[in-house]
């Protein structure tokens, strides 16, 4: 077990670790603070202005002084929409990664202390699941969801679609990783202890073994974010993800994609930019997260 | 010339960026051939450091910060890795607590012990096999020639520490040294393989380094003992007599908590408090917390060997006696 | 008081073995084959063996840790196997349990007070915040616990402390009968004579019965008042403490005490044969220890020897024990 401040020592003796760090946190606070530091809001029809469209940056020639990062075809600021569509990202990674989380913990805690016909029906489950590609699954349930509500039904609920739709199709990495540390934990005589006061199994699940296997749920979340922002990214690509009006950074990358030929490179280079730095980042701290609260590959202080 | 000399073996690891800690604290023993000596402490005493000091196995971090290992007249932790291959595991075998840290689990025995027999000998192919076969007879394996082709794991523990100690014998070492080898065994179990390699050791004149937590087992098969504390070496001498007169107060207090020297349903002796970590050895003697023969001077000041004890109030010495 | 505390008649457990969902074949493997014990209240009743041996299976059986699969566990005459959980709880608070390995008993996130707290306030629902409080503080004194220890979590005590603590979350709720498994065999020689110390204190102080399991028959001797051996599931031999260490009469009981190693030495100066547990998922039909017995006859492999009562009190299964 490693205390909160050796912890802390561990994040700040680690460059990679603090720069990952640094970028995420400004993303976050730059997503989070977006309608107040955005210079326009993307969403407000009003503030579009057609004339606007396909500005290139600031610096360059033709660029305007409004909008440092240029703008897109429908005259948003690139700056503005990036700032507002990592947020939608972000949110929809999280917010998947909960779904994810709830579905396989609550899973895999079942399969790995029931054990028996339980376990073998939930693991079979999740080797279904696994073998079916999440893109796959995604592209169904979205493509039919599409087809079956109209355009303006589907982008009121597209962040909640696509939230449980990504959340749904990933629950296995959670059931399984949580199942194998409960197979290892409930072995342990604390288990023990804890059935001969009779203690129910609810109690002995929820309240000794999951707070023992939160360590590796913490590391594979942090990569399950970046996955599922990465799935979104790729669904939006495709023109099943965010609709244009609320745009994630998938859905922006998108939108310059048609543009890139004739010149108007920025409306999808930078939100790419944006997001493999994202990506980048998360990844970076879930391996370093994974490094330290791996007590096998950790050697000495304590 | 002794056939094996250790003298003031430390072994440091590093505790933060500069500083470091000491798990041996300064360690001196002799050998001659075909002597057992017993190395007895609890866990933390440093007893399996000083068996992996003398091979020059210390892993990184740690290392050795000073002292000389000579084994005939040869400072083994000058020598290259090469050329203390041809010592490590040739003239000076090992035996572990776990047999699966020496036998390879998806080998077979007899590849796995012609493979040893082969690194060190220049001999073909049949007569390896022979030698084999005849090694795991001498360490009373049934159906030795069938065994060979056995993999680890269809073998019983006892007869794994068998072919460990097979292996360990084949190359006819001087010396052998065995880190808790019977400890994951079962008492009878633990009986037979003592009794077989005490009866090794005595038939080819090997020597014997026995590192265990057992003073039962020490007082079974080794002549000479050395007992650890802390990092250090705080009494050593003949076997008989430290378990018949121990002269450390932590020899005499181990001796007086054993069950079987004490009255049925009276209460054991027992030695306060636990042994300091590494990292937080207190002043003096390390001993001294716990020690009731402990004074000032134990406080203060590191007690050395005097050549049997490093106690500044031994016990059952020829004052005391009188 | 009249009966015994803890009874078991006929007390079978099998394990059905892993196997391919679609083989026909169901292997099971006998841990515990038709065992009566009768634990008077007060006494130390110890179970001794080898691994394999069944007495783990024999004191989970009694716990309820596992269900058995024929056999009856009568705890004050009450049966309690199979019981329903509402019928059982207030027998819980009677019975309880110590680990052998205090690293693993004790839950690494909670602290000592949160970890003693849970058997009262799931067992004792009456008791209000500060009794609790002062049941904790009470059992901490009485463990030879600091009562500063309570917020602290288990990564920082030592081995010997933690298992005080376990041994405090047995007796939290005032438990009249406890069952150590292996309480000392993880700890360090000094350590042991502390919780042995612990054991025989609380004892006295509170008249509990032990069921002590150990492969240590030293401890035994010293600590039991009536000592059960048990091979491959079965009884072998049940006699008073002092008696079986006197006239062991099975066979198997004087391989154990012969196998123990002696202050005195020169018990590992004969060499043994090697012997090996059957297999328990095909039992041999006769008696379980006939493969490795020397007395053994023809008679001994087809007829497995019930436990009877011998001229000196001793019970013993064995055709030739008298």
């Amino acid at each position: 077990m490693i205390s909160l401040k050796g912890f802390i020592k561990r994040f700040l003796s680690d460059p990679v670790a603090i720069g990952a760090g640094i970028v995420l946190l400004v993303l976050v606070l730059m997503a989070l603070f977006a309608p107040l530091i955005a210079p326009q809001n993307p969403y407000d029809l009003m503030q579009l202005d057609i004339m606007d469209s396909e500005l290139p940056p600031s610096w360059q020639p033709g660029g305007d002084e409004r909008f440092w990062l240029g703008t897109d075809a429908q005259g948003r600021g690139v700056l503005s929409t990036i700032m507002y569509g990592t947020g939608i990202s972000l949110l929809i990674g999280i917010g998947a990664v909960v779904v994810q989380g709830v579905l396989g913990v609550s899973l895999g805690l079942i399969a790995g202390y029931k054990g028996g016909w339980v376990d073998s029906f939930l693991m079979r489950l999740a080797d279904i699941q696994l073998s079916l590609s999440t893109l796959m699954m995604a592209i169904i349930a979205l493509a039919l969801f599409q087809a079956a509500f109209d355009a303006n039904v589907y982008a009121d609920y597209a962040i909640i679609m696509l939230i449980l739709v990504i959340g749904i199709a990933e629950w296995p990495k959670f059931a399984r990783t949580v199942r194998s540390s409960v197979l290892g934990e409930k072995k342990k005589e604390y288990v023990d202890a804890a059935r001969v006061i009779g203690l129910p199994a609810r109690k002995i699940m929820w309240g000794h073994i999951l707070p023992n296997t939160l360590t590796p749920v913490l590391v594979i979340s942090t990569l399950q974010v970046a996955e599922a922002i990465m799935i979104e990214a790729s669904l939006s690509f495709l023109g099943l993800g965010m609709p244009v009006d609320r745009p994630s950074l998938g859905s922006l990358i998108r939108s310059g994609f048609e543009f890139i030929f004739s010149g108007s490179w920025w409306i999808t280079f930078y939100p790419a930019i944006v997001l493999v730095a994202l990506i980048l980042a998360l990844n970076l701290l879930g391996d370093w997260l994974r490094d330290v609260l791996n007590p096998k590959l950790r050697r000495g202080d304590d | 010339m002794a056939m094996l000399e250790v003298r003031d073996l430390h072994v440091a690891f590093p505790k933060g960026k500069k500083t470091e800690v000491e798990a041996l604290r300064g360690v001196d023993l002799t050998l001659e051939k075909g002597e057992r000596l017993g190395v007895v402490g609890e866990s933390g005493a440093g007893k399996s450091m000083l068996a992996f000091a003398i091979l020059n196995l210390i892993a990184e971090p740690g290392r050795v910060s000073r002292g000389s290992v000579t084994f005939h007249g040869e400072n083994l932790l000058d020598l290259s890795e090469r050329d203390i291959r041809g010592i490590r595991g040739n003239r000076i075998s090992m035996i572990f607590q776990d047999p699966m840290v020496t036998l390879n689990p998806v080998l077979t025995i007899g590849t796995q012990m012609m493979e040893t027999l082969r690194a060190h000998r220049r001999i073909s192919d049949a007569e390896a096999r022979k030698l084999c076969i005849e090694g795991l007879k001498q360490v009373a394996i049934p159906s030795a020639e069938s065994r060979m082709e056995a993999y680890p794991h269809e073998l019983s523990g006892g007869l794994r520490q068998r072919v460990v100690i097979a292996i360990a014998l084949l190359t006819d070492p001087e010396l052998i040294i065995a880190d808790e080898p019977t400890t994951a065994l079962d008492v009878t179990i633990q009986a037979e393989i003592m009794a077989l390699i005490l009866k090794l050791c005595r038939e080819n004149d090997v020597a014997l380094i026995l590192i265990t937590h057992d003073l039962g087992v020490v007082a079974e098969v080794t002549e000479k003992l050395m007992i650890m504390y802390a990092g250090k070496c705080v009494e050593t001498g003949p076997t008989r007599q430290i378990i018949d007169a121990p002269t450390h107060p932590y020899t005499s207090g181990l001796l007086k908590a054993l069950p079987q020297n004490a009255g049925r349903g009276t209460r054991l002796y027992q030695i306060p408090g636990s042994m300091p970590p590494i990292t937080a050895l207190p002043t003096g003697c390390a001993y001294h917390p716990r020690c009731e023969r402990a004074t000032e001077r134990c406080k203060a000041e590191i007690p050395q060997l005097d050549g049997r004890v490093a106690c500044f109030h031994p016990l059952n010495t020829a004052e005391e006696v009188q | 008081m009249t009966g015994p505390i803890v009874e078991t008649k006929g007390l079978e457990v099998r394990f059905p073995l892993p196997t391919h969902f679609l083989s026909r074949e169901k292997p099971m493997l006998h841990a515990l084959n038709g065992v009566d014990v009768a634990i008077q209240p007060g006494e130390s009743f110890c179970v001794v063996g080898e691994s394999g041996c069944g007495k783990t299976t024999l004191g989970r059986a009694i716990m309820g840790l596992l269900e058995p699969s024929a056999g009856e566990i009568y705890f004050k005459g009450q049966r309690i196997d199979g019981m329903d959980e509402t019928t059982r709880k207030p027998i819980r608070r009677d019975m309880q349990m110590v680990f052998q390995n205090p690293y693993a008993s004790l839950n690494p996130r909670r602290n000592v007070f949160e970890t003693l707290a849970e058997p009262i306030r799931h067992l004792m629902p009456e008791k209000s915040t500060s009794e609790v409080r002062q049941q904790v503080e009470d059992v901490l004194a009485a463990t030879g616990c600091d009562p500063s220890w309570q917020r602290r979590l288990p990564h920082e005590f030592s081995g010997g402390q933690r298992q005080r603590i376990a041994i405090a979350r047995a007796l939290v709720t005032n438990p009249a009968f406890i069952v150590a498994d292996e309480p000392i065999s993880a700890l360090d020689v000094s350590i042991q004579a502390q919780i042995l110390n612990l054991l025989t204190d609380l004892q006295a102080e509170r008249g509990l019965t032990y069921l002590f399991i150990t492969h240590d028959l030293s401890v035994v001797e010293h600590f039991g008042s009536r000592v059960a051996v048990m091979y491959l599931g079965a009884m072998m031999e049940l006699a008073e403490a002092e008696t079986i260490f006197e006239t062991p009469k099975h066979p198997y009981t004087r391989l154990l005490l012969d196998a123990i190693p002696k202050l005195e030495g020169g018990s590992f100066d004969k060499p043994r044969t090697p012997g090996e547990l059957p297999d328990p998922v095909n039992p041999p039909p006769g008696c379980p220890f006939a493969p490795r017995c020397p007395m053994a006859e023809a008679r001994c492999r087809s007829e497995r020897p019930k436990l009877r009562t011998l001229d000196n009190g001793t019970q013993a299964a064995c055709h030739f024990a008298e």
